[in-house]
């Protein structure tokens, strides 16, 4: 494989608030290679709309990342500058957010906000901006891209909306578009289309998604690597079919059988046991431990990374041998 | 919005001993913000003030108006802590004796308004239907005045004095809380406790007084904190106009309106009463703004 | 289209309203316990002279035809006769309104450019020391005594420093040596128009200290409400989105941010026009301007009450419409509110 187009090392992001300091995120590593389609997935509040956040650098007031590096083609965007970043945003990486009503601008045109950003990253003239956006709107597969470049927000539906979003994140040819649960808020048959086009649009855009769910039948659909997290740590990564199929990590496992569609009929779905951290709590050893069946004396140490198989990745001392591999 | 079983039985009773268990609770988040703190230690030192003033006051009788012409517009002495007036009146001891009306009539102005315009916005809100209409299209007419000049009016009409002008401008601001009160009775209306009482056949006023009032007076007391400075602020612009309480009373107005005419030769005489409005009306405002902080958990990130 | 019948409504609405305050004030004008047909003959008149006076003033007819008497003749212009001067009020209505939509007008214009920016800057710097300044700076103006201020920088500028007049519109010397020709009642715009620069520059000099106190309530009241809703908004995920695009600072906070918190804003501004319009009062008083406010005053301490009634008639309906101006802007900015 060449070189990964997102390299994560060891990120660790801190929240100070009134209750103490969080740990959102435990020393997250990733990949993200060009073209890729990667899923991070995990239940609400293990910090992969963090993860998301921060490769962008909008981290929300009151958090900071303490320490590792987030490489985009080799350079360290932690180290940089907010005039760089501004440059990258929209231009290199872009964003889509979860509820598109709330993440388009009410007043403003669809054809508003994309002209706002293009002209932003690659100003042109008026005619050649509204002729690009009707390029994108056609490419996101809108019908009659030339009235919806007119209408606002509200009177659009939520797929419309949501696409309208794509579109203008897709506006300045990104490389990698970050998807932070585009579909939760949709319709189940709107919540196919959209993520049909998003495969779609991997391959005639040449852009990279990171998929960022708590669905695993959406991983399960669209990704073709999955990370799993769990209170902020990467335990499990890999091919989706590697990771789903021949799950390793404890979390991976339990959290397959406690998903409907793949539980036997009749049988009770089974329910993970505790609750998740609250990040309270700075994390020593593997964070799953609490919960895990199959919790040792050394869990409390941080687990290392073993190969599972080429390119499938488990952090858990149950497939690490004696020396720690 | 959907309510299990054990939650609606419990929001139906009485909501006036859940409020006051809330309040005490709000209490202590306000305590947390010193600039609320600071505000309310100073109100009350004004307060002290108001109601100890005949002993504080080194020159009570010139407070009460007896002139002092040899001494007239004296700068601050050792013995006239901030000068005197123009009638060589010992300034601190008016403004101590000024510190009743300015006082009285911002805190019994809100108090009367939110006691006549709570109820009615609260009964217009859950009566709705033409009882609404009708008392909404009669505080919008209010409403469509100037306060200023409509409490200017009605006070010049009724004859200047410290009660008609605290009728008056009561009279321009009992609009807001009806408004307030009858926003919330509307959004009120609507959950399912209130239908449950119904159901049961609760009578409408008791529903009125023991459910929808408890909950529409956490806004108005928020209104109301904020409302007693711009009250006072009213107060002593009818002063200045000399439609409040007249000479030789002192009142904060009054004494800017006379300091106006003496301000070249003596003015601190002008200073010091408008001063103490400032203080005072500062200090309401930043405590509202703490009540509503602690109160109002949707405004609590704004502002 | 829906936007046109929403203005259609609130015109109507706007309409209605007028005509309830015309009323009250009608009302409460004539509860005022003097006679005004002493006031008008005098004390020593005749009986034969008092009765004249009352019919000619209509003091004879029932109240609800005074009220349309009155009604007819204010809307072709008339607004009778000052009771103390037995001059046409609409004369004085002339000289004095002009003087006072100026000074209000001027006073709009600071509460534009200084409260907004330093509202919206206190809420995109939420917390540092801009913040910190802009809000202390805020409640300072919202609590203060206009007619205090106005004192105060009477002994500032005119006292201590000697820098600007002390009252009035105009000097005496600029109105004998190049006098202003009356053309629109804005002193502002006719030396203007006349090119009398320094007319101008006299007629500035008097405007700015009673127009920055006029403005003082209004600018704490716009930084404050200002900052409350760019708070607001600037918390939605439609400005995380913005961020996400790497839009600039500058078009974040005043091109997108700004227009979703510009509306509370206005409201609040309309809100302030009406209180600026009564405190011009309190301004006009300490600086000697000859306006509606000392007009108003004086006649309300004389018990002219055709004069209070025209003025505070004037006053509420320029309070009405401004609040439909914010309505009808409100409904051109926001393309959901025609729904509603």
């Amino acid at each position: 494989m060449d070189q990964p187009l997102v390299i994560v090392r060891d990120l660790r992001l801190q929240f100070r608030t009134y209750a103490g300091i969080v740990h959102a995120l435990n020393g997250i590593d990733l990949e993200i290679y060009e073209q890729d389609m990667l899923g991070l997935v995990g239940e609400t509040g293990c910090g992969k709309s963090m993860t998301g956040l921060s490769i962008l650098g909008l981290v929300p007031r009151g958090g900071e990342i303490v320490s590792g590096s987030i490489r985009f083609r080799g350079e360290d965007l932690l180290t940089k500058p907010e005039s760089y970043m501004q440059q990258v945003r929209g231009a290199r990486i872009a964003m889509v957010f979860q509820d598109p009503a709330t993440s388009l601008n009410p007043l403003f045109t669809v054809g508003q906000q994309l002209e706002t950003v293009m002209q932003r990253h690659h100003p042109a003239a008026k005619n050649e901006m509204r002729d690009r956006a009707l390029e994108l709107l056609k490419v996101v597969e809108l019908p009659d891209p030339a009235r919806i470049l007119d209408t606002y927000p509200h009177e659009l539906s939520g797929g419309m909306k949501q696409r309208a979003s794509i579109a203008i994140a897709l506006s300045c040819g990104a490389d990698l578009l970050i998807a932070d649960e585009p579909t939760t808020d949709l319709d189940v048959t709107v919540q196919a289309q959209i993520l049909d086009l998003l495969r779609r649009l991997r391959e005639t855009q040449g852009i990279a998604i990171l998929m960022i769910t708590h669905d695993l039948s959406v991983v399960a659909e669209t990704c073709q690597r999955v990370a799993v997290l769990y209170a902020g740590q990467v335990v499990e990564s890999g091919p989706v079919d590697d990771v789903l199929f021949e799950a390793k990590h404890p979390y991976t496992r339990a959290l397959l059988k406690a998903s409907p569609k793949r539980s036997s009929r009749g049988q009770p779905l089974q329910a993970i046991p505790g609750t998740v951290p609250s990040g309270l709590q700075p994390l020593e050893g593997c964070s799953f431990a609490p919960r895990c069946p199959h919790a040792m004396e050394v869990c409390s140490q941080p687990p290392p990374r073993a190969s599972v198989a080429p390119a499938h990745a488990v952090y858990c001392f149950l497939y690490t041998d004696a020396e720690g591999t | 919005m959907t309510m299990n079983h054990e939650e609606t039985s419990r929001q139906a009773q009485s909501a006036w001993g859940a409020r006051f268990l809330e309040y005490r609770l709000m209490w202590r988040a306000l305590r947390r913000d010193r600039l609320a703190v600071i505000s309310l230690a100073i109100i009350l030192v004004f307060v002290l003030a108001a109601v100890f003033a005949p002993s504080l006051a080194p020159y009570p009788d010139q407070a009460l108006g007896k002139a002092n012409l040899s001494e007239k517009l004296d700068p601050p002495s050792a013995t006239h802590l901030l000068g005197t007036d123009d009638l060589g009146r010992d300034v601190l001891s008016r403004i101590l004796y000024g510190s009743r009306p300015s006082l009285s009539i911002g805190i019994f102005v809100v108090g009367l308004a939110m006691i006549i315009g709570t109820p009615l916005g609260a009964i217009a809100g859950y009566a709705g239907g033409w009882l609404d209409q009708a008392i909404m299209r009669i505080t919008d007419i209010f409403l469509s005045f100037p306060a200023l000049l409509l409490a200017i009016a009605i006070s010049a009409a009724l004859g200047a004095s410290f009660f008609n002008a605290m009728l008056s401008i009561t009279l321009t601001w009992w609009p807001w809380y009806t408004r307030l009160a009858r926003a919330q009775a509307v959004s009120l209306k609507e959950q399912t406790f209130i239908e449950a009482s119904r159901a049961i056949g609760v009578p409408g006023f008791t529903i009125i007084r023991r459910h929808i009032i408890p909950n529409v007076l956490t806004p108005a007391l928020v209104q109301a904190t904020m409302d007693i400075g711009s009250a006072v602020l009213m107060g002593s612009a009818l002063s200045f106009v000399g439609l409040g309480v007249q000479l030789p009373r002192a009142d904060w107005g009054n004494m800017l309106n006379v300091a106006r005419l003496y301000f070249s030769d003596g003015p601190w005489f002008a200073i010091f009463p408008g001063l103490a409005i400032l203080l005072i009306a500062m200090c309401f405002n930043l405590l509202g703004d703490g009540v509503r902080d602690v109160l109002d958990p949707q405004s609590r990130r704004t502002g | 289209m829906a936007k046109a019948e929403y203005i259609i409504r609130r015109l109507l609405l706007a309409f209605l309203v007028l005509v309830g305050v015309s009323i009250i004030t009608f009302v409460i004008a004539r509860m005022v316990p003097s006679d005004p047909v002493a006031l008008y003959v005098g004390p020593r008149a005749k009986p034969e002279a008092r009765e004249a006076a009352r019919v000619k003033l209509g003091l004879d007819r029932p109240l609800h035809q005074q009220y349309l008497r009155y009604m007819g003749e204010v809307l072709s212009g008339d607004f009778g006769i000052s009771v103390r001067s037995r001059r046409p009020i609409i004369d004085d209505l002339k000289v004095f309104l002009p003087a006072t939509l100026e000074l209000v007008l001027l006073s709009m214009i600071f509460t534009l450019v200084i409260g907004i920016p330093l509202g919206v800057l206190s809420a995109a710097f939420k917390d540092t020391w801009v913040d910190h300044f802009s809000r202390i700076f805020a409640v300072i103006n919202v609590s203060m005594p206009v007619f205090w201020l106005a004192l105060l920088l009477q002994l500032l500028f005119v006292r201590q420093l000697d820098l600007l007049p002390v009252g009035g519109r105009i000097s005496r010397d600029i109105a004998i040596l190049s006098p202003i020709e009356p053309v629109t009642g804005f002193y502002l715009v006719d030396t203007a128009l006349a090119g009398n620069w320094s007319a101008f520059r006299d007629a500035l000099r008097h405007l700015i200290l009673p127009s920055i106190a006029l403005a003082s309530y209004a600018i704490g009241l716009s930084i404050r409400m200002t900052r409350a809703t760019m708070v607001e908004v600037l918390q939605q995920k439609y400005i995380t989105a913005a961020w996400a695009a790497g839009l600039t600072r500058r078009t974040v906070y005043f091109k997108l941010a700004l227009k979703n918190a510009i509306v509370p804003t206005l409201m609040v501004l309309s809100l302030s026009f009406v209180w600026q319009v009564s405190g011009a009062m309190l301004v006009e008083i300490v600086f000697l301007w000859p306006g509606l406010g000392t007009y108003l005053v004086n006649a309300i301490l004389t018990i002219d009450f055709p004069i209070v009634v025209s003025v505070a008639l004037i006053v509420t309906v320029f309070y009405v419409f401004s609040n439909l101006f914010v309505d009808v802007l409100q409904a051109v900015i926001d393309p959901r509110v025609s729904l509603e």
